[in-house]
Formats: C-alpha cells, structure tokens, sequence
C-alpha cells in the first residue's frame, strides 16, 4: 500500500484544501493551485474533497505501485500513461503490484493532481497536510518529493492481477472549460489607476511570465500608470489578489501567497475562476474581465453545486468498485 | 474611536474592515478590539481572521453561508460583524507581554548596518542607540510566518527598502523599512535594511503556539557581542 518516486518531477508536493485559520500569525493558507480539480480527483476515488493529494508540473514525476490501489489523475494534461497503456484524465483506474505511471509531454494546463482512495499517509501540521516548504512542515516531510521516496496508502486494496482502467470519467467540461478569459471584481485601490488603465486592464492581453510559482503569477503586459501614489500599511490580501507593482506591472497572488501585502490591490480574481487562472501555464495569455460582485458569488455557488451534483452522481458508480476492492472500513 | 469603520469586499469571500488610513496605538487597538470579539464568537462565519495596522479582514466560504443562510455571503457577513462592532469586547484580556530581545549588530550579521548608517548620515554606534532606545509595540504579524511587524522607530533611523531585495535573508535578521522594524523568523526573499541578528528561535512548529512574538507585545532590543550571539547560536543547535 504505497508508491515509489522512481523519478521525481519539477515540483511535487502533496496538497488538501489549505491550512485555514493561522492567518493571523502570518501562516499561509497554501493548499491545491487548483482547487476544483483536486477536489473532483478526490471525489472520483470515493474521498472527502478536501483530502491531501499529489499536485505536481511537467516535467512530472515517474511513480510505481508497490501494490493495488485505486487512483486517478486530475487537472492538467501532461499526456499520462500507465506501462504502456493511455490514460485520460479524470478517469479511475485499479493498479497492480509494478504498475509505472510516467507522463509524456505537456499538452495542457499547469498543475496535475494523483489521487488514491483513502489517501496518502501525510505529515498533518495545524490540521492540514499541505507542504509548506518555508516551514518545512506538512505533507512529505515538509518537501516536495525525491527520488527514492515512498509514500504510504491510508486503506490498503485486495491484490489484484492486472491493471484496470475505468471506463467512466468524470466530466469536469461544463465548469472547467478552457478559456483564456479571466473574471475579476474590483479592488479596493482599484480607483488608483488612472481612466485609461482601468480601460486597458480590461481590454489588453497579458502574459503569465516565467516568474510565476505557487506564490504569484506575474503578468507581462503594458505598464498601468497610477493617479495616485501613497505609502499603504500592510494588510490582507487573498489568493486571487491581483497586486499592481511599482513598475506598473501585475501580479496575481497564487497559493501560496503571503498572508499581508502592501501593494495597491486593483481587483481579485472571481473564486470560480481561480482554477482557470492556476491551469494558466507559463507563456500563456489571459484577459480580465470585471463582473459584480453579486455575479461572482454567483459563479462561485454554480461551480460548488457542479461538483457536488458529480460527488452525488458518481458516489453511485463507485459504491460496488470500492467495496469490490477493499476491506470493510474499520471505522 | 476618530473614524467610522468602513467594509470593503476583497474579493468575492472576504470582508475588509476598515479603521482609518494612519498607523497609531489606538486604531490599532479598535482591530484588536473587533479581533477579540469575533474570536469569542460560538459560531464563527470566517475560516480566517486577518488582524493588521488599521484593518481586520474576515476570509469565510461562501458556499456555507449560502446554503446556511440564502443570501449573499457578504451581505450576510457585513451585517454580522456591524452587530459586532456595536458591542466590542474590550481587549484587557490578551495577554501583552514585556519582551528583551538580544541582537547582534556586527556587520557579519547585520549586513547592511554599514551602508545604512551612512544612509541615515549617523554613526553605527548611533544607529544602534536609537534601534535599542525605545520600546516598540507590535502592532501585527503576517508576511512571513511569525514576523511581528514593530513600530514606530525613530525617524532619524526610518529609511526606505533596498533597491533590490535580497532572495535570501538569513533567519534571525532583524530589520527597518521605513518607520517599523521586524526580525525575519525564517530565510526568505526580503528587502528591509538589515541591521542585526537575533539568536531567539521566533518561529517554532512544535510549539502550540509557534509565534514567539505576538500582537500587542511590547519589545525591546538590546546588544550583544559577537561572541554572545554565536554561544547562544551553538547552544542551541546542540540542543536540537
């Protein structure tokens, strides 16, 4: 009941909803990139939403089962192949003792999730498993995975001889769909850019530039010039906050983000679209949108009813899979 | 309190509260006091609560307060923490402690202590009197995890940022940026002036509590030697 990093990728490390509640001793909430599709991941292998799983770029990691297990890949597309076989995303699959799990090339998106039934067994730090690098806490040992490392399963799976792939997959289309456009609500400095940016924020295309990790995604697009120009105290800011630099340049506050800023925020991107903004990868363009504030919570409760009529849909189709697979739970 | 608390949304599942634009003790103090009283809250709304200089931001999920209560979420939360803010809880029950925290300002640790007196046009000497002259209060913390944002410091000692940050600041770092002063408790990328080091371990994960500093401390710096501060450094990595 684990899994081998024969070969460790650019960046994996393991993820859940975040470390809420510490914000105020500046602790970062952290968590997924994307959010929804570590969520969807979850659900398609029978676990809570928010449970910890793998998140991990291209290059990805090469990881082989040590035995039976039910998984699935999430989020981005790096073209995954278990031994031999294609497998497409969102799909579950049953592996065997020495199934290979490497990806072939970038097609699509940033961050990829691997979730498994039952979950990975992780350091827990302030009621999360999320890795905090800068801490070194949570997660594996605190850091993103090496070569050699063998990770443990939560529930461990009757033997099974051959791999299986699912037929079924979830289809994630309706509130996951590509698109370069990137709905925000307006910030509170937002009045801090003169006439003609606040037009061209709207209207220009911007380029996620090579300086983008999980902290921050900076912008590369024409410079906004302010109206006015103060020192601010240093105070909240959000996974979303899109922060005007002095050069004029932007920068999109990511996971990872410092809990405080005193950058003007100008606008925040939409909850429903934070999953469509971390899948942005490095060179890809976006454009903003500003919507009230009314419809971007309405986005947002349209995007949770989503995926809770799939979780609803899909508990149905794993029920016999599960119980097929593992032993009666002992709790 | 001068100025009527305004809301601001910052973004679509969080409310800022807004005490005013300036830095002093008693705006701060207004944050502390809505920060106690929502703490003490049986059924909290928020999943975070953000105190800082003359802000206090509520991070909730929308989704439960949707489902929980029909409405928009920050509508509901808005009209939540005016009800708050109506019957504030005084903050006597923090308990604010007197801090004495040994710094050592050789240039080997205090790296820019050199090129920052010089910028002030004071002796290092002076710039060391003055950093350990007075008490600073700790108005918040964030950025980092545990780094105590402290104020106000003597003018002839407040300065701007580098020109370009460090990527890595030692942890211990203890620094100035404009009129506050803080300690860097981990190595980060940072650009305040660095003038010294602290051996204190201010940020400790197998602690309960795993900021050493917290708001509303009161600190106050004094000089060690260069041979002080590396017994301290050693003794305690023998111990871990």
């Amino acid at each position: 009941m684990s899994m081998l990093i024969l070969k460790a990728g650019l960046h994996d490390t393991f993820q859940d909803g975040g470390r809420k509640g510490w914000q105020h001793v500046g602790i970062n909430v952290g968590g997924a990139m994307d959010l929804a599709s570590m969520q969807v991941a979850n659900i398609v292998v029978g676990n809570k939403p928010d449970e910890g799983v793998l998140e991990f770029t291209f290059p990805a990691p090469v990881i082989q089962f040590n035995q039976a297990a039910l998984l699935v890949v999430g989020g981005a597309d790096f073209e995954a192949k278990l031994n031999n076989a294609h497998l497409v995303g969102c799909k579950p699959f049953v592996v065997a003792a020495g199934t290979v799990l490497s990806f072939a090339t970038w097609k699509q998106g940033a961050y990829a999730y691997l979730a498994v039934h039952g979950g990975y067994e992780l350091d827990d730090w302030l009621a999360s498993t999320s890795t905090h690098t800068k801490v070194k806490a949570g997660g594996f040992n605190g850091r993103r995975l090496l070569k050699g490392d063998v990770i443990n399963f939560k529930r461990k799976a009757r033997e099974v001889n051959t791999l299986r792939i699912f037929p079924w997959y979830a289809d994630v289309r309706q509130f996951m769909q590509e698109s370069d456009t990137i709905r925000c609500v307006t910030g509170i400095e937002w009045l801090w850019l003169n006439k003609s940016a606040q037009k061209d924020f709207c209207k220009i295309k911007f380029v996620v530039s090579k300086q983008s990790d999980r902290m921050g995604y900076r912008l590369l697009g024409k410079a906004l010039l302010k109206s006015k120009n103060e020192e601010l105290p240093s105070a909240a800011v959000n996974f979303g906050t899109v922060q005007l630099l002095p050069d004029g340049q932007l920068i999109i506050l990511m996971a990872d983000h410092q809990t405080t800023g005193g950058y003007p925020r100008i606008a925040h991107v939409a909850s429903a679209d934070r999953s469509r903004l971390a899948q942005r990868a490095i060179g890809a363009s976006l454009y903003f949108s500003v919507v009230s504030h009314q419809e971007a919570e309405m986005y947002f409760m349209q995007q949770v009813t989503h995926i809770e009529q799939l979780a609803f849909s899909i508990s149905f189709r794993l029920k016999d899979v599960i119980s097929e697979l593992y032993e009666q739970s002992d709790n | 309190m001068q100025t009527k608390p305004t809301f601001h949304p910052l973004g679509d599942q969080a409310l800022l509260v807004s005490f005013g634009h300036e830095i002093n003790l008693e705006i701060n103090e207004a944050v502390y006091q809505l920060y106690a009283t929502l703490l003490n809250d049986a059924e909290p709304c928020w999943t975070d609560l953000i105190p800082a200089y003359n802000s206090l931001t509520l991070l909730y999920d929308a989704s439960t307060l949707f489902k929980k209560y029909g409405q928009s979420p920050y509508h509901f939360v808005k009209g939540y923490v005016a009800t708050c803010l109506a019957s504030l809880l005084p903050t006597e029950t923090r308990s604010a402690r007197s801090v004495d925290m040994p710094v050592c300002y050789h240039p080997e640790y205090g790296l820019d202590i050199v090129a920052y007196s010089k910028k002030c046009s004071i002796s290092v000497r002076e710039l060391i009197q003055l950093h350990t002259g007075i008490r600073y209060h700790v108005y918040m913390l964030g950025f980092l995890p545990g780094f105590a944002y402290m104020g106000t410091v003597d003018k002839r000692i407040a300065g701007p940022r580098l020109d370009k940050p460090r990527t890595a600041v030692p942890a211990g770092s203890v620094g100035i940026a404009a009129n506050q002063t803080g300690i860097y408790p981990l190595q980060s990328p940072g650009g305040w002036n660095i003038i010294g080091r602290t051996p204190i371990q201010l940020f400790d994960i197998s602690k309960e509590e795993p900021s050493y500093l917290q708001p509303g401390d009161s600190v106050r710096f004094y000089e060690i030697s260069k041979s002080e501060f590396e017994e301290v450094s050693s003794l305690k990595s023998n111990k871990s």
